[in-house]
Parts: structure tokens; sequence; C-alpha cells
């Protein structure tokens, strides 16, 4: 067979598979990628003008920071649990181990006086301890994902009360709140807590699309005996994923009790949930394989500009979740009618 | 044959594109009362999408079906099996977790006071068409535990269970050995009445000429001809599906005298099935290994990577005494293994082709600092699609939207685009076309004489005979015969894989260079 006889170049001229085809930036970089972006996009864009029109305050300049700010804690746990939902996971845990952490945080810098850095340092590594254990007991133990960080969720929830003696731990050195609540742009109040979350974002997407971490993260969840059988290493780098998450957790225990100014023990279990909806809402299957830190982003901007806008128009409370349930429901429909048009 | 001036099927100027990809050109095609009609053609040419459209799972852009002359539009596959088109696709559509009997009658289950599942009905359907098809199957095994030349069969019962009146086959044979060919070609010999019609794809030609009577080829979506396969040389139709004549190659050159093997196996028995399995493995050398299905050859090759549990065993590698527990330890020893089951165990479907092709080798050819070289991943698959002829739009095509051919050719570049010293193929040219045939055996070759050392699993005997330096046959997960290339024959492989080792007082091997003709049809059991 030569290749002239090969259907391999197609009549219409797209494009053909050898030298030229130009070298794809990742999953996130393709078509399909950038659809699934788009429509998210779209849904953000629309529910702000609807918010826009029905009061003008919503797009003053200390609204649209309250909205980013309120992202930071939800994006940042949605990040890590980008990963492990695409390596075919999930991770419940991430909410009272985000609480955890916090604790863990007052712990380091207020109750032992260590200095501010060592304490992050040392959250974060409790962190990605955390999501190391839920990797292992996924991995080595075999656990089902959902059971493993759900016993975590537990045993993180009750640590974090057992630690703190169920009552909140108090920052006084505000260039610990700082990290979350200071600025360092000058001349303006705008919160440093939005430019880490935008930070670790990009990361994030760079490793997810870039590196040969998430690479595999994709390939587990598409189909992990074929990357067993591929030579990959699966148990190992399904612990790696766990982990990261873990390490997200931690960052996320930071800059929650730095812009409250104290760890709170008992809050945290919810956070998950909200995490997972971000992940869903910005277009990545809960079967894993497939998904991205764009759309992770938008879906977590979605949700609080969704709280954000109600609060505004005034919507009571208990609405707001209502509302926020029946958004997930149109947004992974939306996805899946795009999927089956374009097939 | 009974003539009949209608033909029970037509495929009238029927189109269809796929984005990047004109599928099916004006294809057309009749299908007479009685017959078995071969559809031939290389990978990628259309015949599984003809099939999709024809069982209602697309629907074509332009062009009309008839059955008895009346139109046909299935609308689903429920529709087409309602409307007596049977169709056993290339990819198999079994529930792992459901036993025999259950995906046979999937959606049909017989019931009790409306709601209740029958299960002894269940079973004894089941068991009354196994036995009047006269399949080796157990109607209470699970599917997902069978071997993929089970799996087929359970295909077989399943669409046969519906009394089809045109039964279309989709490379139904592309992992059956010769024994179960003859099983399978007696079935639809069977099947064939006056009012009924079969329609074959297969890239086997040897089996075409034995069992069509007609044969229908395709290229890129068009249809070219149709001839009567008594009137018709092989050589004929393959140059009619590729364009050209292409010549067939000869064996490989001889092994290089190895003085020290690359890998030994000893004493390798698994709970399930393997008995103290033991062999050497030389560098440049493909040793083949026969068997009829269930032998245990897929588990040789699953348990020396380490994907399943062994109870005993040794591995030495290079003269060490190497211990593989899964498969990433065989990869960092530098051995690979291609499945038999591409679509589980072999790709990431949703992912691009480049993607699979990397994915074996990414850590070691395709990154620096942990970062994926999109560029080197891009160049090295450009290479091996084109080395492979492997017919896809473009590199980030998901493998899925390839035809299954193309499909294996993009397991074989993962592994060709990973430097193994030892690589397992386990049924490598599965549904892959003849010409592509020879281009695989032509890399194997060259694999071989750069110093790699080959295993290859084939049910394709021939295959293996041309193939192989030295033959390993196996019969119930026992090595029964080790024969050099030139002892290698159908007759001597076939005695040998039917021998039941297990068993005390079997029969008594004659020895390998007598011509055994007193064994014949040895593997119809
Ligand atoms: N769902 C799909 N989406 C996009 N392209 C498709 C789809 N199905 C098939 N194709 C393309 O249509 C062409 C014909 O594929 P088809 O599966 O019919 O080939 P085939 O003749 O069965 O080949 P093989 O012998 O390899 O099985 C191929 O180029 C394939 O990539
Ligand atoms: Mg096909």
């Amino acid at each position: 067979m030569t290749a002239e006889t090969a259907p391999a170049s197609p009549p219409d001229g797209s494009a053909p598979p050898d030298g030229s085809a130009p070298p794809r930036t990742a999953h996130g970089g393709t078509l399909r990628g950038r659809l699934q972006q788009l429509l998210a996009l779209g849904g953000l864009v629309v529910i702000c003008v609807v918010f826009a029109v029905a009061d003008p305050i919503f797009l003053s300049y200390g609204n649209i920071t309250s909205v980013l700010f309120a992202t930071v804690v939800i994006g940042t746990l949605a990040l890590g649990a980008t990963f492990v939902i695409i390596s075919g996971g999930i991770d419940l845990s991430v909410g009272t181990g985000m609480a955890l952490c916090a604790v863990v945080a007052g712990v380091l810098i207020t109750d032992m006086g260590l200095p501010i850095a060592v304490g992050v340092l040392g959250t974060l590594l409790f962190g990605a301890l955390l999501g190391f254990v839920n990797g292992c007991n996924v991995s080595v133990l075999g656990l089902p994902p959902f059971i493993a960080t759900l016993a975590m969720m537990l045993v993180a929830g009750g640590l974090a009360l057992v630690v703190s003696g169920s009552a909140p731990i108090y920052f006084d050195s505000t260039a610990y709140t700082d990290i979350s609540t200071g600025s360092i742009v000058p001349g303006t109040d705008f919160p440093n807590a939005v430019l880490i979350l935008a930070a670790v974002a990009l990361l994030a997407g760079v490793t997810l699309s870039r590196t040969v971490l998430g690479r595999y993260t994709y390939a587990l969840g598409s189909n992990e005996e074929a990357t067993a059988l591929s030579g990959v290493d699966v148990r190992k780098w399904k612990i790696v994923v766990y982990t990261l998450a873990g390490l997200f957790t931690g960052l996320a225990g930071i800059l929650i009790s730095a812009r409250l100014g104290s760890a709170q023990p008992a809050t945290g279990m919810g956070y998950e949930l909200q995490a997972i909806a971000a992940v869903v809402i910005g277009g990545t299957s809960l079967n894993g394989g497939k998904g991205s830190i764009g759309g992770t982003v938008i879906g977590a901007l979605i949700i609080s500009v969704l709280n954000n806008g109600l609060q505004v128009l005034a919507v009571p409370q208990e609405w707001q979740n209502v509302i926020l349930g029946s958004v997930i429901v149109v947004a992974v429909w939306a996805d899946l009618a795009r999927k089956r048009s374009i097939r | 044959m009974l003539t009949d001036t209608r033909p029970l099927l037509e495929v009238e100027e029927v189109s269809k594109t796929f984005p990047g990809v004109k599928a099916l050109d004006r294809m057309r095609l009749s299908l007479r009362h009685g017959e078995v009609l071969a559809l031939v053609g290389e990978n990628g040419a259309g015949k599984s999408t003809l099939m999709k459209l024809l069982s209602g799972i697309h629907r074509p852009d332009t062009g009309r079906f008839f059955l008895d002359g009346a139109p046909l539009r299935p609308t689903g596959p429920r529709h087409a099996q309602e409307m007596g088109i049977g169709i056993i696709h290339q990819e198999f559509n079994l529930l792992p977790d459901l036993t025999v009997a259950q995906n046979i009658f999937i959606g049909r289950e017989p019931r009790r006071a409306g709601f209740l599942l029958d299960r002894r009905a269940l079973d004894a359907r089941a068991r009354e068409l196994i036995g009047r098809l006269g399949l080796p199957l157990d109607p209470h095994r699970r599917v997902g535990g069978l071997t993929v030349a089970q799996q087929q069969m359970v295909e077989i019962a399943k669409a046969l269970s519906h009394d089809p009146r045109v039964l279309i086959m989709d490379e139904p044979t592309a992992a059956l050995n010769d024994a179960e060919v003859r099983t399978l070609h007696q079935l639809i010999r069977r099947f064939v009445r006056p009012e009924t019609g079969v329609i074959y794809i297969s890239h086997r030609m040897a089996e075409l000429t034995s069992l069509c009577d007609r044969i229908t080829v395709i290229r890129d979506g068009q249809y070219v001809a149709t001839m009567e396969t008594a009137q018709t040389r092989v050589r004929d139709v393959i140059a009619k599906m590729v364009g050209r004549e292409i010549g067939t190659g000869t064996r490989p050159r001889p092994a290089p005298a190895a003085r020290e093997p690359l890998l030994t196996v000893s004493g390798l028995s698994t709970r399930t099935l393997l008995r103290d399995v033991g062999f050497a493995l030389y560098p440049g050398e493909i040793l083949g290994f026969a068997g009829l299905m269930g032998a245990g050859r897929t588990e040789v090759a699953r348990a020396l990577i380490g994907a399943d549990p062994v109870t005993s065993g040794t591995v030495t590698l290079r003269g060490r005494p190497v211990r593989i527990r899964n498969p990433a330890d065989a990869a960092r020893h530098r051995i690979g293994y291609l499945s038999e089951d591409r679509k589980r165990l072999g790709l990431l479907p949703e992912d691009g082709v480049d993607t699979n092709i990397a994915l074996g080798a990414l850590r070691e050819r395709f990154a620096r600092f942990g970062f994926v070289r999109d560029r080197a991943v891009g160049e090295r698959a450009a290479e091996l699609v084109s080395a492979l002829h492997v017919a896809t739009p473009s590199l980030d095509r998901p493998v899925r939207h390839l035809s299954g051919g193309n499909q294996q050719k993009v397991v074989l570049a993962k592994w060709l685009a990973k430097d193994c010293d030892v690589l397992v193929f386990d049924e490598p040219t599965r549904g892959i076309d003849v010409a592509a045939k020879e281009e695989i055996y032509r890399l194997l070759d060259t694999l071989a004489q750069q110093g790699k050392a080959l295993v290859m699993i084939s049910s394709d005997l021939p295959e293996v005979l041309r193939m192989a330096h030295r033959v390993l046959v196996m019969a119930e997960g026992h090595i029964t015969a080790e024969l050099t290339a030139a002892e290698a024959t159908q007759e001597n492989v076939m005695h040998y894989a039917t021998l039941r080792p297990g068993r005390p007082g079997t029969r008594p091997a004659p020895s390998p260079a007598s011509d055994p003709a007193g064994t014949p049809e040895a593997g119809t059991r």
C-alpha cells in the first residue's frame, strides 16, 4: 500500500497527517476543549448581563472585586478537584480538609509562634499529606475514591475540632491576614488572594496541559487499564494526583483563614460539593478523561457571580441554592447536547 | 443456490460524510437470496460505516436501501433488528459483568408475572441456542472473563437469536484461529437458506474463497467491482482493493544463532490456567505462540508482564533474575506488551492519535523536566502514522473515530514509539488489511534484525508459521511442543494444540518431524 492509495488525505483538504500538522497544545487547546470553554464562558457572560441590567451596581469596581474575592476559596479547591475528577476519581474531603489545614496554620503560627513563612509551608505540606493519604487509600488499598475521601472528610472534620478544641484560633498578625486581604497592587485595595488564585490557576493549567503529570491525569481517567498496560505506573500517578489536590486544600485553608483572620474548625463541610459543582459546570466530565482548568475557573466564577448577583437583587439565601442546582442541570445538559450534535 | 430476480438487499448510491472524511461515496451493493457475499477493502475503506448505516446507528447523507424490493430506513439498532437485519459489529457490544446468557437476551429477558426475571427460562433458552449453534460456551460465565474469541461467539449467538434475514458480520474471524474459523463457517452455512443472506467482511483472503459466493470490493468509500468467487484469484481481489498488485513477502531471514537468551521464563503457573510454563527468548528472534482459544497464550503474556498474579515462576533477564509485579515494572525492564483487546486494553478512545502513540514512552522520550515536548510527540507520531499508513484526517483525531484496522495500527505505533528490548505482540494484525499486514511483517522483521526479541501470539496460524523462527504450541495452559521453523507445519501445530496435557493417558505424540497425516481436522474437537 502506498500513501497515494491510502485514504489518508481526505479530499476536503483538512490537515494532512504527516509533518505539517500543528503541534497541539493540549486537551484544552483542541477545538473541542475550546468549544467547551466557550459554552461556559457564554453562560457566564449571559448571567452577568442579566444582573447588570437588573442592577447597575453589579458592575461597580467594588462589587466585581468582591465577586472575585468570593471566588478564591471555591476556585482553589476546584483546581485540585479538576485533576482528581479528570483522572476518574472524586475528592469529598477537600472541604473539611481545608478547615483542618486552617486549624493547622493557626496552631503553627498563633499557638507555636512559628514564623509565618514556616507556618504557611507547614500547612501546605500538611494539606499534601492529607491528599497523599487519600491517594494511598485509593491506589494501594484499592478503596473506591468516593469511600476513601468520604472517610477522610469525616476524619479531617473531626480532627479539626479535636486539634482546635472546637474553638476558633485567631491570627493577630496582619502580615498573615495580608496574604488574602492585603494588596500588592499599589494604590488599590485589590485583594492578594485573587492574584494568588490567578497565579495558581495558571500553574495548574500549564501542569494539566503541558506536563507528563497532566497527560497521565487524562490517560488515567480515559482508560486506566490501557494506561497501566502501556507501562505507566498508575498507582504512583494516582497518588500524585490526590496529593496535588491536597496541596490545593492546604492553600485554600491558608487563604480562607487569612481572609477571616481566624481558623474556624467547624466550617468547611459543603465546600467540596461547591468545588465539584464548579468543575462540572466548567465542562469536566465526572467520568474522567475530559476537562480543563479554564472551564473550572469559569465554573467557579459562575457560582460566585450567581451568589453575589442574587444577593444584590436581594433574593433570599434559601433560593440561591435552588437556582445554583438548576444551573448545574442546565450547564451539564447543554454540554451533553453539544456533544451529541457534534457526533 | 436459489436465484431470484430481486436481490434480498440492495444498497443504492449511499454516501456518508464524517467531519473531515468522506467515508462512503455513492456506494452500492446487492445481496442475492441465499448467498454469502464478501465485502473487502482496505482499512478505512468504509465497510464498517456501511454496516452502521444498515443498522441505523448512523443515517446516510444520501442514497437508499431496499430489503426485498421494499425501501428500508432503519432508525436505530432495535428497528433494524425488527426489520430482519442482524449485525455483529467489529467492536463488541457486550456487558462484561453480565453472564453469557444475560448478554444474549439483554432487553428480552424472559419474565414471570410481568416483572420478575425468570432465570431458569433464561438459562434454558441460552443453553438451547448455544447447543443448536454448537458453540463451546458456558451460559453462566461472566463475559468479562472470556477471551476475545469466546466473546465473539457470544456476539454471534446474540445476533442469531433474533432470527435475522440478513446477517452482517464485520470481521468475525479477526481473533479466531483456524479451528474456530471452521466452526464459524459451518454455522454460517447452516444459517444460509434461500430466504436469508450473509454479508461477510474480512481481511483474511483465504477464508473468502471457501465461504463466499461473490466478493464485492470497496475502495475509498466507492464501489469498485463484484466478482464470482469461483472465477476469481485472490491476487486480483487484492489488486482491486489497493489499486495495484502487491507482492507477498517471504519468511524472515533466519535469526542469528544467539548465544545467550535475553529472557528466560521457568515454572510459570497461575491459579487459573498456566502450569509450569517455561521458555527462552533470544535476541533477534521472533518466537511464535500457537494454540487454540483458551490455551493460555495471552495468559502467559499477561503473567510475564505482571498484569495478572502468578502462583510461581521465575523470570531471568540478561542473566539476572528480575521481579515484575506490574506492567510498569515490565516497562522499566524494557518489556512491552501489545494487548489483543485494543478497545478495552489498548487505547484511550477519546484521545488523539498522537496522545495514544506517545503514552507509553512519554517520560523517557517525549518529555523534558516533566514537560511534554509536543513537537517531538507530533513529529514521531507523524512518522509512525505515515510508516504504518494510518488513515486519519489529523493527528489529534480521537482514535474512537478511526476504523478498526487503523486503531490497531495506532496501538502498534505506541509500542514502536517506545524503545523496548522484548516485545510481546498479542494478535498484532487483528483487523489489519492484507497490504498493511505486509508492512507490519516487514516492520517486525526489522525489529528482530535490530536485535530485539519478539513474541508473536496469533490465531492466524499461517501468519505465525511465516513469521516465527521458533513456534511454541500451547494447550490447556501447558506448553506441549517447541517446534523449529522447519518442523512447524499446520498439521504438526494442530496436533500439539489439541493434546490434553493435563490428563494422563493422552494420545502419544508423534515425533514432530514425522508427518502426522493421521490427525486430520484435529482442530474441530
Ligand atoms: N464516528 C466517526 N466519526 C468520524 N469518522 C469516522 C467515524 N466512523 C468512521 N469514520 C471514518 O470513516 C472512514 C471509514 O471507516 P470504516 O470504519 O467504515 O472503515 P473500514 O472499512 O471498516 O476499515 P477497517 O478494515 O479498518 O475496519 C475512516 O476514515 C474513519 O476514520
Ligand atoms: Mg471496520
